[in-house]
């Protein structure tokens, strides 16, 4: 159990700057998720608090000792790998066993510790066999086993999933997230799954270019994202942006539709509504040429244009629709879930 | 129709299978032939080989001349021969792994100054035979005193740049993640060198091990240089040895049996660590 401190941590491999500084502030118990696509670096950051990699500038600390300096051996940590890692030539129990092995813990004690994580983790009928000889899903528990018997304060997971088919991951998601909480144990995951950041996450890092982008709960990110990238990455499918322009709070939309908007601000914008806001509405301002329906059961995604313009965009519909119907041509939002971004900065305005 | 052609074709693979079949029994014949009158001619008497025709069928003298060989030979008994060049050949073998997964590991897993350097260094050697850099190791094991000596038949043959570049392309596969795993289960260096890579390493040392053996075991010029002391002698040269320098007779069936005894060795470990590797090999992970 521990609280793990990021602070103004920068890392450059040569010269190229990779993070550009990234501070969070993690207590005791909390699940934290860093969501970002590939190369934002979210992968060099949980590998510098694991202690592989080693930090350019800024400070890591785990329960407030500074662990910069300290080998990932002295770092109290357990990490879990997204191909595994499993040590190929040893059994199940001998992987599971091995960290505790190495530090000299006596057999007796390490049988008892492997014996229980492998009942929690439904591996006892497979604590013999080579991690060969299991499955994806059974190879990832013995991943996840390896890294509890050794009761470290910090769990570290790096796309452990993204191995794994949909279906698995799916069980996987809820076991992880169950265990972690009856565990306590504070939690860094790095993915870059949407779906994983939002259902198992305390708190998401949103990265972007080796920034963090924003900082907050699932819903926080989701209802007000506090920049053009995360209101991108986080839902799906994807914001819609429109170009526009804000003058005497008036947005004016590039096919001409015009909305009253409660900012200060003037200039261009990007407006923002999520595919599953809009509905349609016979006086709603933003027309669609419709291009394709794809009817996925529970809802129905339309694709197409904006009336006289390039911009493209998605409406998430309930139910199912004919995809050979001509589709629903206006759509209306409520005000509530506009968006708004500065175009130049990317930055949320506040409304 | 469809029958018939179907036959037809059953038969034409029945009939090139005894086709490639008769061929290589054909083959096995040709390569076997020789090592067949030597075994005749090791079970046989002198008389019986220098009279024509030559006997193609084995003689009763088998144990008279395998044993005058095992506990007599020519100029030293056979025996001590065998284990001379069990222990080099052993020797070598040891010596050029451990050296060589060494030589591996320190290559790939550290960074060090002149690393490339020195992996070019020992790839360079690569291209010199034993012959080439003989005299200068003559001089330095002399230099030693090492002549008539094990330590002077394997060490200078224990360096290794084809097994190095082996075990070097092997570690390169070992995933990295695996290397981080063990820094972070507390394992140094070393220990994760003797846990990890040299466990996950056995296929490619049971393979190489029967290489460098029958390597070791063929040694001929360089125990040929640095032995003259009979005790020394190593097989492979004890055969050459035992031709007769002038006007003596060669005792030809204790040569060939001698011949034969040096075959088995060799044969031994090939069989019986063949069956060690193909289980290491399909043991190995995905």
């Amino acid at each position: 159990m521990a609280t793990l401190s990021i602070k103004q941590v920068k890392k450059s491999f040569g010269k190229t700057d990779v993070i550009h500084g990234v501070s969070v502030e993690i207590s005791d118990g909390e699940f934290i998720v860093i969501v970002g696509p590939s190369g934002c670096g979210k992968s060099t950051l949980l590998r510098m608090v694991a202690g592989l990699e080693t930090v350019s500038d800024g400070e890591i600390a785990i329960d407030g000792k500074v662990v910069n300096d300290l080998e990932p051996m002295d770092r109290d940590i357990a990490m879990v790998f997204q191909n595994y890692a499993l040590y190929p030539h040893m059994n199940v129990r001998e992987n599971m066993a091995y960290g505790l092995k190495v530090a000299k813990v006596p057999a007796a004690v390490r049988a008892e510790k492997v014996n229980a994580a492998a009942e929690r983790l439904q591996l006892t009928d497979y604590l013999d066999r080579k991690p060969r000889e299991l499955s994806g899903g059974q190879r990832q528990r013995v991943a996840m086993g390896r890294a509890i018997v050794r009761e470290p304060s910090v769990f570290l997971f790096d796309e452990p999933l993204s191995n794994l088919d949909a279906k698995l991951r799916v069980q996987m998601r809820l076991e992880i997230k169950e265990l972690q909480s009856s565990l306590g144990v504070t939690s860094l995951y790095v993915t870059h799954d949407q779906v994983e950041a939002m259902t198992m996450a305390d708190r998401m890092i949103v990265m972007n270019g080796g920034r963090a982008e924003q900082i907050g709960t699932p819903l926080e990110v989701y209802e007000k994202p506090a920049s053009l990238f995360a209101a991108q990455f986080i839902g799906s499918p994807a914001m819609n942006l429109f170009r526009g322009y804000i003058e005497n709070q008036t947005l004016r939309l590039d096919n001409g539709a015009t909305l009253p908007v409660s900012t200060e601000h003037s200039g261009p914008v990007q407006a923002g509504v999520r595919p599953e806001h809009l509905y349609p509405a016979d006086q709603g301002p933003l027309d669609m040429a419709v291009g394709y329906i794809e009817p996925l059961g529970a809802t129905t995604l339309q694709h197409g244009k904006l009336q006289g313009t390039d911009v493209a965009f998605t409406v998430c519909l309930p139910g199912i629709v004919d995809p050979n119907s001509p589709g629903a041509k206006r759509f209306d939002f409520d005000n509530h879930h506009l968006h708004l971004f500065d175009a130049d900065t990317g930055a949320a305005l506040s409304r | 129709m469809a029958t018939k052609e179907s036959t037809g074709m059953v038969e034409k693979r029945g009939r090139s299978l005894w086709l490639t079949h008769a061929l290589m029994i054909f083959g096995v014949l040709i390569v076997f032939f020789p090592i067949w009158l030597a075994f005749v001619a090791s079970t046989v008497t002198q008389q019986e080989i220098t009279q024509p025709p030559m006997p193609l069928l084995p003689g009763g003298e088998f144990f008279a001349n395998y044993s005058k060989a095992l506990t007599s030979g020519v100029n030293v008994p056979v025996l001590t021969m065998l284990i001379n060049s069990l222990i080099m050949a052993i020797g070598i073998a040891v010596g050029k792994i451990i050296i060589s997964l060494l030589s591996a590991f320190a290559i790939v897993y550290f960074k060090f100054p002149g690393r490339t350097v020195f992996f070019w260094l020992i790839f360079i050697t690569l291209m010199l035979p034993v012959e080439v850099r003989i005299v200068p190791t003559y001089e330095v094991i002399a230099g030693f005193g090492l002549l008539n000596t094990y330590s002077g038949l394997i060490f200078p043959l224990i360096a290794s740049a084809t097994a190095t570049f082996l075990f070097r392309q092997f570690f390169m596969t070992i995933p990295d993640e695996l290397t981080e795993a063990a820094r972070l289960d507390g394992a140094r260096p070393m220990r994760f060198f003797i846990d990890i890579v040299v466990p996950m390493s056995r296929t490619n040392i049971a393979a190489l091990f029967v290489i460098l053996f029958i390597y070791g075991w063929n040694q001929y010029l360089w125990p040929l240089l640095i032995t003259t002391d009979p005790e020394m002698n190593t097989i492979v040269m004890g055969i050459k040895q035992m031709f007769p320098s002038g006007d003596d007779v060669a005792d030809w069936p204790v040569i060939m049996a001698t011949s034969i005894l040096a075959m088995v060795p060799p044969v031994v470990i090939v069989v019986s660590m063949q069956k060690l590797f193909i289980r290491g090999l399909v043991d190995s992970e995905k």
